[in-house]
């Protein structure tokens, strides 16, 4: 089962307790964006074969969102870390280059 | 091709099964295709075979990185009904089931179609509208289901509990010709067949690359080198997201984990295949007289081909509840397919914005039963650059808030 540790309440909370909520970092455009930008945010994801960025809720816990890294391919989980920040934290990158990964 | 029939059969039994052929060749990829497919599965398969059946392009080849029929065709629950709501999702899934029908004598195959039936339980106030929208909608279409009384459910399934402590069957949705078919056999089928017409089917060929020459697609490299084409279609499922970052566009999917299982064999206790929506899970049983179970959908990107245990266990509580007597079952063995979900539920076949390179995708949870009319479409589409049966499923609709969206009406537990 995949566990994932809460960064705001400190839990190592089982994948029963969590709502997965997609990819993460998504870059937000709204009225006045071109449709390329718009459609980009909307519906297109990186679906990565890889090291995937991604939300989560603590939904039967503290029920607060965090973001996590992730291996799609190997399910290892690089760390969680909060919800606050538009990119992964350098610790987090730190991490996955370590590990051989690719991030794109 | 030596046609397979019941004199086939009394030949070869005096002569000690001597004289069976391979059903299929496994050539070495030569240099340069019309049209290369990428995915020998069932989408694949059946695109190339239509290719050549209907359009008589036969210089092609498909490429498969790991073997025939080995991925969500192989997995899946073998499910094939055509009950959905909006017309162009009808529109193919009625073609694709009424191929079905004449399949086996079509590629000379026994492929097993069983049109035993299958309902769709409404479980909720909600599902009972929504279902007899549903089969309103299919009468209009031309689809032949029917909005049936509990009374019926149990006649049509005795094992059934119609007074389940959460979720009663207040009714369902019935379409007598859906039914289940030998997935694997629909692979084997369409495989001897297109390589009948001299096409070839390279398994263990990995496409690691797509050139391009000015937007325009020129070939793929692959782990058994370079093969050249003027069309290329990528029909590989899960791994769909992965082939277009390749060909360099990105697509409205994402892949997750779908899990099925079976239990050990039993003797005959329903022949009609059941759907229970509201509590994600769905049962019919196999010639073989195993329970074959599916339930929903992981809810994170996953390529793993292996799912989340809890998920099982809440199909299993879930069809227990609805089906008391399996409560004692051993399961026998459980597994994973990686599914590539759209936003609306619906696939995708389309032009992509590189020339030449066509996609087939998004079927998500409910693929198998699109097979035939999937591949038709997506012939269609090759080969004429139009297909009235895959135009309303292209890219584009995304962009133009076209949807066609199943993912409340289809009534499938995602």
């Amino acid at each position: 089962m995949l566990i994932l540790t809460c960064p705001c309440c400190g839990v190592a909370a089982d994948e029963t307790e969590l709502a997965p909520g997609g990819e993460a970092h998504l870059k937000r455009f709204g009225p006045g964006s071109s449709e390329d930008a718009f459609e980009g945010y909307l519906f297109l994801r990186q679906n990565p074969r890889g090291v995937h960025f991604e939300r989560w809720r603590h939904a039967y816990g503290c029920g607060k969102w965090f973001h996590a890294a992730r291996s799609t391919t190997t399910m290892e989980v690089f760390g969680t870390y909060s919800a606050q920040v538009t990119e992964p934290p350098p610790e987090i990158t730190a991490k996955i280059a370590a590990a051989g990964k690719p991030t794109a | 091709m030596k046609r397979y029939s019941a004199f086939a059969i009394a030949r070869e039994a005096l002569r000690n099964h001597t004289g069976w052929d391979r059903a299929w060749a496994s050539p070495e990829p030569k240099k340069r295709y019309d049209v290369i497919i990428v995915g020998a599965g069932g989408h694949g398969l059946a695109t190339a075979y239509y290719l050549g059946k209907n359009f008589g392009i036969t210089n092609v080849a498909v490429l498969e990185k790991g073997w025939l029929g080995g991925g969500n065709t192989g997995r899946n629950t073998t499910i094939i009904r055509s009950n959905y709501l909006q017309d162009p999702s009808a529109a193919i899934y009625e073609k694709s089931r009424s191929l079905y029908e004449t399949l086996s004598q079509d590629l000379n195959y026994n492929i097993m179609f069983s049109p035993r039936g299958v309902i769709m339980l409404a479980q909720t106030e909600h599902e009972v509208r929504g279902y007899k929208r549903t089969a309103h909608a299919n009468a209009l279409q031309g689809v032949k289901t029917e909005y049936i009384t509990p009374k019926r459910v149990k006649e049509l399934v005795p094992i059934i509990a119609l007074d389940g402590p959460r979720y009663p069957v207040l009714g369902g949705l019935w379409q007598a010709r859906g039914g289940t078919a030998r997935h694997d056999a629909v692979a084997w089928g369409y495989a001897r067949a297109c390589s009948a017409m001299g096409m070839d089917i390279i398994q263990r060929c990995e496409v690691t690359g797509v050139t391009r020459d000015g937007g325009k697609v020129t070939g793929v490299t692959t782990t058994r080198g370079d093969i050249g084409c003027d069309k290329l279609g990528i029909v590989v499922a899960g791994h769909s997201g992965h082939l277009a970052d390749m060909a360099g566009f990105r697509l409205p999917i994402e892949s997750v984990a779908l899990q099925a299982l079976v239990s050990e064999p039993i003797k005959p206790c329903m022949d009609v295949v059941v759907m229970a929506n509201t509590v994600h899970g769905y049962m019919s049983q196999s010639d073989k007289g195993e329970m074959v179970i599916g339930g929903g959908a992981d809810g994170y990107n996953n390529y793993t081909q292996r799912g989340s245990f809890h998920h099982i266990e809440e199909t299993v509580r879930a069809l227990i509840e609805t089906f008391p007597m399996i409560s004692r079952l051993k399961m026998l063995r459980q597994w994973g397919g990686i599914v590539d979900m759209t936003g609306d539920r619906s696939p995708i076949l389309s032009k992509t914005p590189v020339d030449g390179v066509f996609i087939n995708c998004g079927w998500g949870t409910g693929g198998f039963k699109a097979i035939p009319g999937s591949g038709w479409a997506m012939a269609e589409l090759m080969a004429k650059g139009t297909s009235p049966l895959a135009d309303a499923f292209s890219l584009g609709r995304f962009r133009e808030g076209r949807f066609i969206d199943e993912s409340v009406a289809a009534g499938v537990a995602h």
